[in-house]
């Protein structure tokens, strides 16, 4: 029975493999391309992450329902958590010694939720005005930002988000500007530095734009008539392929002195961004919300030889899920939201599941830092949805909106997002059914480390600005 | 009217019911009734009231009656702060009708004059089980928001059941933005505000004008002054908290309930022995604000636990979303709250809170505002599967159900999707 179940879970990683396409694919060449010769002329990764994994024990988690997150679930299950990695699954594993034996009967172990857009640390709580490090709203065309370069480590958003189950996400610029910047991965261990939460060999990603935002930021929004460009969808797209073509220019130069050498081009923040688009290096995860225009985007990616790995919000990705899955995209989605502009209007409950009908990859995601700690209930709440009109989803399928498709679209599934033997131990304990709104992570490792205990209030981090003010340390 | 023909057409169970009396019995119900669960119940429905009914009795004939097979009964759910029917995409100012930040008047700004039952976003809500709804002005109103109302979701003309149902206003952080930058600038306002509408209309015909009122706010905010109407009042910290309770200790003929009181639980004991009534989103846990430091989803356990009346509501979308107000409820209870609490704080207590005698719950001569749902309503994933306003079945569908159903299988083999519906 259990290989039944195991050769079901195989088949649907191929599935989504195939469905997700940039995913694991773009992070290979990625790894490749860190070491040609393009590195020796400028550091190509001057903020490296200075993250380590914590002190783990081994942990045998015992007797608990299991979902590896790749379409599999089994009961009475255990999951041995050694060296920061997973080390086993299996029925009635032996314990060594020196393990530690947690009995989770009636608990359910997931892999970590990876939340791939949220604006944590760059939109902190609180949200003064001298907290608005997420969007540089000054141009239309603002690829040389960086959010790692915005985000406050001391944001309680992360521990929101970390009692929620959230072990990864990416942190991204906003949605202002036609290019917002890039975005970073992070792992969810508070750090005193930006760099000390970076997950280590992430690609890069670029935060990119349609539709509403940035014609109405840039179009209306500079007091005059008209403001300036992009003032319509029109400027939005000449807006994107005009940068393109100058990020073409420049990657020419660039892969021309590679070959040939002389003199070394000048660098262009700005386009060392978008080249690196164009080498395959940077994911695009782009804000989209209506079919049309995602349409158009896909187009215009063919047309400069690059892939957009992610559609994000892609509130309106059910009307043209066929064409997502042939194309490779993902789309990152809300349950339900809907309604609060106009390119939100025809959000629909079952957008998540009729992606996933269509064999796209479908990935939930909160741009919110509310959302952020519930989005299992999200995903529960999009699979039952689905169920009422026939999509028969089984839960163990829709955990890959969790975790396996997200750490796809960041280039990260070879060592997270699932339960397989040998990835980082991202693991969360669940107090009971994660599709149920009465569950909560009870307990959360990070490479096998303990962050996160509900019962313990020494794993129960503390930010520098909550440390003395009302609420310290209560239960959040 | 085309929906409820569509709806009619769908179930030949509903052509029983015809438009007028609706007389139904749900037997076999797990029925929360407002205040108690019990198993195996039985609800009558006469006239689109409850009529009391004892399990053991005969039913009444040429009633339809409807085997719930254990299934959970609800009264309709209360949405106890929304924007629903007053505002169609929130980014377009021509449909938003939430706030007017460039009127001249406050108080009198009478939120049933936006209110467009046909808006897209009630049935929205009402597929989800919200039969009634208090809407309110924006949070990012002025200090004085307007005139809330109470309106049932059948989407009909005439949905509106109580207007001018409350004022609103806006404390803390959000009042002293808008009242000349301060706290003690917002209720300097507040304070000369009262003193304006208790004096309503003397002051008016001697000199013509109060001393922040004009005349047609005055006449709106004097039911307030007199403890005519509820004063709803948006506020977090504590400290403005126990601000609102000494002024309710100095004018006891005040109503006052709270919204928002992410603090309130550092305020518990104080708010009930003052009798305040809250309304909080119980997933509030973050310190967005300076004026929430306090925040935790414990708010709400530690609030009822103290005797506070305590109703919930979904802020982070309340004109989209007021929907989402179950998994805010379901949530609590994961927080520590007692299931048939968490039932009440979306049903009986705003019910109460708003002065809504007849909704909220399903004791004899209630509102028939009934809900039979396909698992606990408090799980995300439960549904409505029939929901009744006064007695009337109401249709399931909504913009979104069509546009689900266009697009549930694509095929443009024959003709575009335009053409399917």
């Amino acid at each position: 029975m259990r290989h039944a179940i195991r050769l079901a879970a195989t088949l649907s990683i191929a599935a989504l493999l195939a469905a997700c396409g940039g995913g694991t694919n773009e992070s290979d060449e990625a790894g490749n391309s860190s070491g040609e010769g393009s590195e020796a002329a400028f550091d190509k990764d001057p903020y490296p992450s200075t993250y380590t994994p914590y002190p783990s024990g081994t942990v045998l988690l015992q007797n608990a329902t299991v979902y590896d997150g790749i379409g599999g679930v089994f009961e009475n299950y255990d999951v041995l958590l050694q060296g920061g990695n997973v080390a086993a699954l299996g029925e009635d594993l032996a314990a060594g010694d020196d393990v530690e034996v947690i009995d989770a009967s009636g608990k359910v172990v997931t892999p970590g939720i990876i939340d791939n857009h949220s604006h944590l640390g760059v939109y902190p709580s609180p949200g003064v005005s001298a907290h608005g490090d997420g969007n540089e709203v000054s141009a239309p065309v603002t690829a040389e930002v960086w959010a790692e370069h915005g985000i406050w480590p001391q944001d309680p958003g992360f521990t929101r988000a970390l009692a929620g189950g959230v072990t990864s996400m990416q942190i991204l610029p906003g949605s202002a500007n036609l290019f917002g910047g890039r975005g970073v991965t992070l792992k969810n261990v508070l750090s005193r530095t930006v760099q000390g939460m970076k997950f280590p060999e992430a690609p890069y990603t670029l935060k990119m734009a349609c539709g509403e935002n940035p014609k109405r930021v840039y179009g209306y929004g500079r007091g005059g008539f008209p403001g300036g460009a992009p003032y319509s969808r029109m400027g939005n797209m000449a807006g994107y392929r005009t940068s393109w073509i100058q990020a073409t220019e420049y990657k020419k130069k660039w892969d021309k002195w590679e070959a040939d050498g002389g003199d070394m081009p000048g660098r262009d923040l700005e386009l060392d961004t978008l080249k690196g688009v164009l080498d395959g290096d940077i994911l695009v995860h782009m804000h989209c919300y209506r079919a049309d225009e995602m349409a158009q985007v896909m187009d215009m990616s063919e047309e400069f030889g690059y892939k957009v790995t992610s559609f994000h919000h892609a509130v309106e990705s059910y009307k043209i899920a066929d064409k997502l899955a042939e194309y490779g995209a993902c789309s990152a989605m809300w349950a339900d939201w809907w309604g609060f502009k106009m390119e939100a209007y025809d959000g629909i409950r079952e957008n998540i599941p009729l992606v996933h009908k269509a064999g796209a990859c479908a990935i939930v995601h909160s741009d919110s830092d509310i959302g952020i700690q519930r989005l299992n209930q999200e995903a529960a709440k999009a699979l039952a949805d689905g169920r009422r009109v026939g999509i028969d989803i089984s839960n163990a399928d829709a955990w890959t909106w969790l975790s396996a498709n997200p750490a796809k679209s960041l280039g990260i599934f070879d060592k997270t997002g699932s339960l397989e033997v040998g990835k980082d131990a991202d693991v969360v304990v669940w107090s009971g059914d994660p599709f149920s709104s009465y569950s909560n992570a009870e307990r959360v490792y990070i490479d096998g480390a303990l962050m996160f205990d509900r019962a313990r209030p020494d794993f129960t981090p503390v930010t520098d600005f909550e440390l003395g003010q009302p609420g310290e340390g209560d239960v959040k | 009217m085309i929906r409820k023909l569509a709806a009619l057409t769908a179930s030949a169970s509903l052509v029983a019911l015809s438009a007028l009396a609706q007389d139904l019995a749900i037997q076999n119900a797990t029925l929360f009734d407002g205040e108690t669960v019990r198993e195996g119940a039985t609800l009558v429905i006469r006239d689109g009231r409850v009529v009391a009914w004892n399990t053991g009795d005969s039913l009444p004939s040429g009633v339809e009656v409807i085997d719930a097979e254990g299934a959970w009964v609800t009264p309709g759910i209360f949405a106890a702060y929304s924007q629903a029917g007053i505002v169609e995409v929130g980014a377009e100012d021509s449909t938003n009708d939430t706030t007017a930040p460039a009127s001249s008047f406050g108080a009198s700004l009478d939120m049933a004059d936006a209110f467009n039952p046909a808006s897209t976003v009630i049935d929205v809500t009402r597929i989800e089980g919200v039969t009634r709804m208090a809407v309110a002005p924006s949070l990012g109103s002025s200090l004085f928001g307007g005139q809330g109302f109470i309106a049932t979701t059948t989407g009909e003309p005439g949905s509106i059941v109580q207007e001018r149902a409350f004022s609103f206003i806006n404390l803390g952080e959000g009042g002293a933005g808008v009242s000349g930058g301060s706290r003690p600038a917002a209720w300097a306002t507040l304070r000369a505000a009262l003193g304006d509408a208790r004096a309503f209309p003397a002051r008016y015909i001697a000199s013509q004008e109060g001393d922040v009122l004009r005349r047609l706010d005055a006449q709106a905010f004097a039911r307030v002054a007199r403890g005519d109407q509820l004063l709803m009042i948006a506020v977090s910290r504590e400290s403005d908290i126990r601000e609102i309770i000494a002024l309710k200790e100095d004018n006891p003929e005040l109503r006052v309930a709270l919204l928002g009181a992410q603090e309130g639980w550092m305020a518990a004991e104080a708010l009930a022995d003052a009798g305040i009534p809250v309304i909080i989103d119980p997933y509030d846990n973050l310190p967005g604000s300076f004026s929430t430091l306090g925040s935790t989803q414990e708010n709400a356990s530690r609030l009822i636990a103290a005797g506070v009346e305590t109703a919930f509501a979904y802020f982070d979308d309340s004109s989209h979303q007021p929907r989402l107000v179950l998994q805010s409820a379901g949530n609590a209870v994961g927080s520590g709250v007692d299931h048939t609490a968490a039932l009440r704080a979306v049903t009986s207590v705003p019910a109460r809170i708003f002065g809504v005698r007849d909704a909220g719950r399903l004791s004899a001569g209630g509102a028939g505002d009934v809900v039979i749902w396909d698992g606990d309503p408090l799980e995300v994933m439960s549904a409505p599967v029939r929901v009744f306003i006064n007695g009337e079945e109401q249709s399931l569908e909504s913009r979104q159900t069509k546009l689900r159903d266009r697009y549930l299988d694509i095929d443009e083999s024959e003709k575009p999707t335009a053409y399917k519906r």
